[in-house]
């Protein structure tokens, strides 16, 4: 599989990332070789096995539908950049 | 050119759970910015997931509801994007297999006609943050109250033909999901809202066009305000042989006109991969066939019970029953006043009327099932004509007192003294001695004039049938 500049730039974009010219030769370049490392997993037989997403072979993990306390929002707004003490505050967002 | 409108539905309701999808904090609408948060649901790095059980439950009853199966194997996937009202910078939502395929149901349309409206699938996933522009500063807040409150988001196949249509499903979806009390649907609250996907094609051709996706419709109204205005624009752009751009838009119903929000041609990457955090989902057959037999009675039955014991209309039974609050308000209502007709005239008119143009839903009626009750049983036993009977109805609502109330104090109770009526019958045809030549030779309008001019001299409040009875003597 080629990785081209071009999925490189789609992916940068994807990401809000600005990237010079020679950055993405150079990502082109290395993440070219990290899928060809990756790909040798296609070189394991499967055959026979069940398909799945997970390595662990644990299912329905759940939660009952109860309330917990939330956390206290002084708090939470200290992880905020910015913040007016009750709400996170960003540049304007313009649809 | 003829074209044919190709209309598909991405209904999202948000589910009636106590607390929010990954995390104890509660879903409780409205609450001051932020308090309603904790480090799972803003996002926090580490902070882990788990699935709330009754999320699951709630989504297998609304796709057992609407008749779909139900995925035994079930995960949950992560969607990347950046917006500012999604935390973790990606939702967790379902990708290949969603709990709930090939559903649907039939919709009935004005004409009485039925349409099957087949429903692709139902996911779970969660809801995004609110953002708010600050005025202060001109920047936007975020608040992450509803970053988290689950969803099921239920995609139809591409099946509707018409506004109508596209209203008539996300009506019947509606009572659906309020019967089995899975969402509380609340349209104003953004508790149920639609997006919607329309293209136009030549009629005939096979292939689709190229659609938008009109997103967030909170009424039925701007669904179906929206659907008009957006075949129109499409069709001028067809018809002037330009091309449709494959966008997201957005609908004001206040000014009535959709714009495009942005286009979708690369921002449409989500890079779905299963969620690594929250574990597969796996159904028994004895927890499905439990849901299924303790599904509440439905719509659809309900309907049948009504054309069949009360005999109502098919139409009107169908909208009766499609919304679980109308519902029980006529089921209410009737009993209490032994009309069931009556009170099904009056929905299919006077309530139906002021629930859309104040655009407030029939749980939110300004007056109870009682009340009005009272209204027919004055209406019933004489005591007002049907004429003043909408007169008190709109008192009811504006001044908020029980119909005896308004009758008593306006004076309006019906005059069914026959002399007093008598008197004025005789006076006004004695006034109009052309109306009776004129109903002699055959118009029937006349009666109507005479009757007309009788209730004018009574002030609205004579009994109408002693009143037709004695101009009728006049007239034999």
């Amino acid at each position: 599989m080629e990785i081209t500049k071009k999925d490189i730039e789609h992916i940068a974009n994807l990401s809000m990332l600005n990237l010079s010219e020679d950055e993405v030769d150079g990502y082109a370049k290395d993440m070219q070789e990290i899928i060809a490392f990756a790909n040798q997993i296609n070189e394991i037989n499967t055959d026979g096995l069940e398909e799945s997403a997970f390595a662990l072979d644990s299912y329905n993990v759940f939660r009952k539908d109860e309330v917990r306390e939330s956390f206290d929002r002084e708090l939470l707004m200290q992880n905020a950049p910015s913040s007016n003490g009750v709400a996170y505050q960003i540049p304007p967002v313009i649809e | 050119m003829e074209y044919e409108v190709v209309i598909g539905l991405e209904v999202h309701a948000e589910l009636s759970t106590k607390t929010k999808i990954y995390c104890g904090c509660t879903t409780e609408f409205g609450g001051d910015p932020n308090t309603h948060c904790c480090p799972i649901c803003t996002g926090m790095p580490g902070a882990l997931p788990v699935l709330n059980e009754k999320v699951v439950e709630y989504a297998v009853k609304a796709g057992l509801a609407v008749g779909a199966q139900i995925n035994r194997n079930s995960k949950q996937d992560r969607k990347n994007y950046f917006y500012p009202d999604t935390p973790r910078a990606y939702q967790i939502s379902q990708f290949d297999l969603p709990l709930c395929i090939n559903g649907g149901f039939d919709i009935t349309l004005k004409d009485g006609t039925t349409k099957r409206i087949g429903i692709t699938r139902i996911h779970i996933e969660d809801d995004a943050g609110k953002l708010v522009h600050d005025t202060y500063t001109g920047g936007t807040l975020v608040d992450l109250n509803r970053a988290g409150v689950p969803l099921i988001e239920i995609v139809s196949e591409p099946d509707m033909r018409s506004a109508e249509e596209a209203v008539a499903y996300v009506e019947k979806l509606k009572g659906i999901l309020e019967y089995i009390g899975v969402s509380d649907c609340k349209m104003q609250e953004g508790s149920l809202r639609a997006d919607v996907n329309l293209s136009l094609r030549p009629v005939g051709q096979k292939e689709f066009g190229t659609r938008t996706e009109s997103k967030n419709l909170n009424s039925f109204r701007a669904i179906e305000h929206m659907i008009n205005f957006e075949i129109q624009r499409q069709k001028e752009i067809l018809e002037s042989g330009g091309k449709v751009i494959q966008e997201t838009r957005r609908w004001d119903e206040a000014t009535g006109e959709g714009y495009a929000m942005r286009s979708k041609e690369d921002a449409d990457d989500y890079r779905y991969f299963p969620e690594p955090d929250l574990m597969p989902i796996k159904l028994s057959d004895d927890y499905i066939n439990n849901i299924k037999e303790n599904l509440p009675e439905l719509p659809e039955r309900r309907k049948a019970r009504y054309i069949e014991e009360l005999k109502l209309p098919e139409y009107d039974a169908g909208i009766i029953t499609s919304s679980k609050a109308l519902s029980d308000f006529f089921e209410e209502a009737s009993k209490e006043c032994g009309n069931p007709k009556a009170v099904s005239n009056w929905i299919m008119t006077d309530i139906i009327r002021i629930a859309r143009e104040n655009d407030i839903d029939y749980s939110d009626l300004p007056f109870s099932a009682k009340r009005f009750a009272s209204l027919i049983k004055l209406i019933d036993s004489g005591s007002i004509s049907n004429t003043i009977g909408k007169k008190v109805f709109e008192d009811m609502i504006s001044e908020n007192k029980e119909p005896e109330e308004i009758v008593k104090e306006k004076g309006l109770l019906q005059i069914s003294d026959e002399s007093a009526i008598k008197e004025v019958v005789d006076r006004v045809v004695a006034a109009n001695p052309q109306s009776i030549v004129d109903y002699k030779a055959g118009k029937d309008r006349a009666l109507g004039f005479l009757v007309g001019q009788c209730m004018k001299e009574l002030k609205g409040k004579g009994n109408p049938q002693i009143i037709n009875r004695l101009i009728m003597e006049y007239l034999k």
